[in-house]
């Protein structure tokens, strides 16, 4: 298997700063996810409308906080001049919320909850190949 | 639209590559503007390794796509219709797809869209030999003496196209040395 091609690209898509958080042992928290497009370029939504498009994906690691869900926001429907119909997608900055809980009985101190962002990126006459970013939350167990 | 030009390595953001707006009649260049096509070896759905100098003499036209990019799917039907009304005067067109997960999702979408010509597993030496690829479609049309005539990167007209494929396709190889050279020692653009 090759290396995905375009492994010089310029990325387009950026994760926002990240706020330290901290939980106690049992307990919930959300953790928001900024993302920043570059103006022109989109991502397909988390349910793309077409069946050959790559979905934006977050997913974590099992760590200190054991994610539940991950809130996207509401996608757009854009034409673009490659597709007949409008596409389910995200542009501009955006956040993505993920709700974690922390397990009773989890080990207390600092920790590290590692997530990774997969998106293919499009403007309006090319597309760039998909690409996966890892994010790093640090972490204080109380 | 015809945008020309890879340079800058064809990065995206940042680079002129998208301004780079050019007329029609501008989409091939000029002889001495032309730069030889780096040679490549490429596995076909058979396993069978396809090298660009399996095309000596030909006109063939070069494209870089993939599964999920949107814009090459708009681009593919045109390919087929152009494979379909040039093949016989010398004229070829190369689908190199730059999926990653391969033959397994590559087959059923040159099945779907009934391609009529050669589609190869591309791979990032490939890609980076011409210039990075990277975005997708990048459209690479190579005249019969192997060398780049018109790059192409993006979604484009399809009379753009077929306007550079007649102009190639009317001229015979000048027969001058030096065809598909080691891109080792020349640029792709």
């Amino acid at each position: 298997m090759f290396l995905p091609c375009c492994s010089a690209q310029t990325s387009v898509l950026s994760v926002g700063p990240l706020e330290k958080v901290s939980v106690k042992r049992g307990g919930a928290l959300e953790v928001k996810t900024p993302i920043l497009l570059k103006p022109g370029y989109h991502v397909n939504s988390n349910t793309p409308s077409e069946s050959y498009l790559i979905p934006l994906r977050l997913t974590w690691e099992p760590g200190p906080l054991q994610s539940t869900n991950v809130v996207f926001p509401k996608a757009h429907m854009e034409k673009y001049e490659f597709s007949p119909t409008p596409l389910s997608v995200f542009t501009g900055d955006f956040e993505l919320v993920t709700k974690f809980k922390v397990a009773a009985d989890a080990e207390s101190g600092p920790g590290m909850a590692l997530g990774k962002l997969r998106y293919q990126a499009c403007n309006n006459n090319s597309c760039l190949p998909p690409k996966t970013i890892e994010i790093k939350i640090p972490v204080i167990v109380q | 639209m015809i945008v020309l030009g890879v340079a800058c390595s064809l990065a995206l953001g940042g680079c002129n590559l998208f301004n780079a707006v050019k007329a029609a009649d501008s989409f091939v260049k000029a002889d001495n503007e032309r730069k030889p096509a780096p040679e490549f070896g490429l596995k076909d759905a058979d396993g069978k390794t396809v090298r660009l100098s399996d095309y000596k003499g030909k006109v063939v036209l070069l494209d870089f796509w993939a599964t999920w990019c949107g814009p090459c799917k708009i681009e593919i039907p045109w390919f087929i219709d152009f494979e379909r009304k040039y093949k016989d005067r010398g004229f070829a067109v190369i689908g190199v797809s730059m999926d990653e997960e391969g033959w397994t999702v590559i087959k059923p979408f040159v099945t779907d869209l009934a391609i009529n010509y050669r589609v190869l597993q591309g791979s990032d030496e490939t890609a980076q030999m011409y210039g990075g690829v990277d975005a997708l479609p990048t459209t690479f049309l190579i005249d019969r003496d192997g060398k780049i005539a018109a790059t192409h990167v993006g979604l484009a007209g399809k009379d753009d196209f077929e306007d550079g494929i007649k102009k190639l396709v009317e001229r015979p190889s000048a027969g001058l040395p030096g065809r598909f050279v080691p891109a080792v020692l020349f640029g792709a653009n």
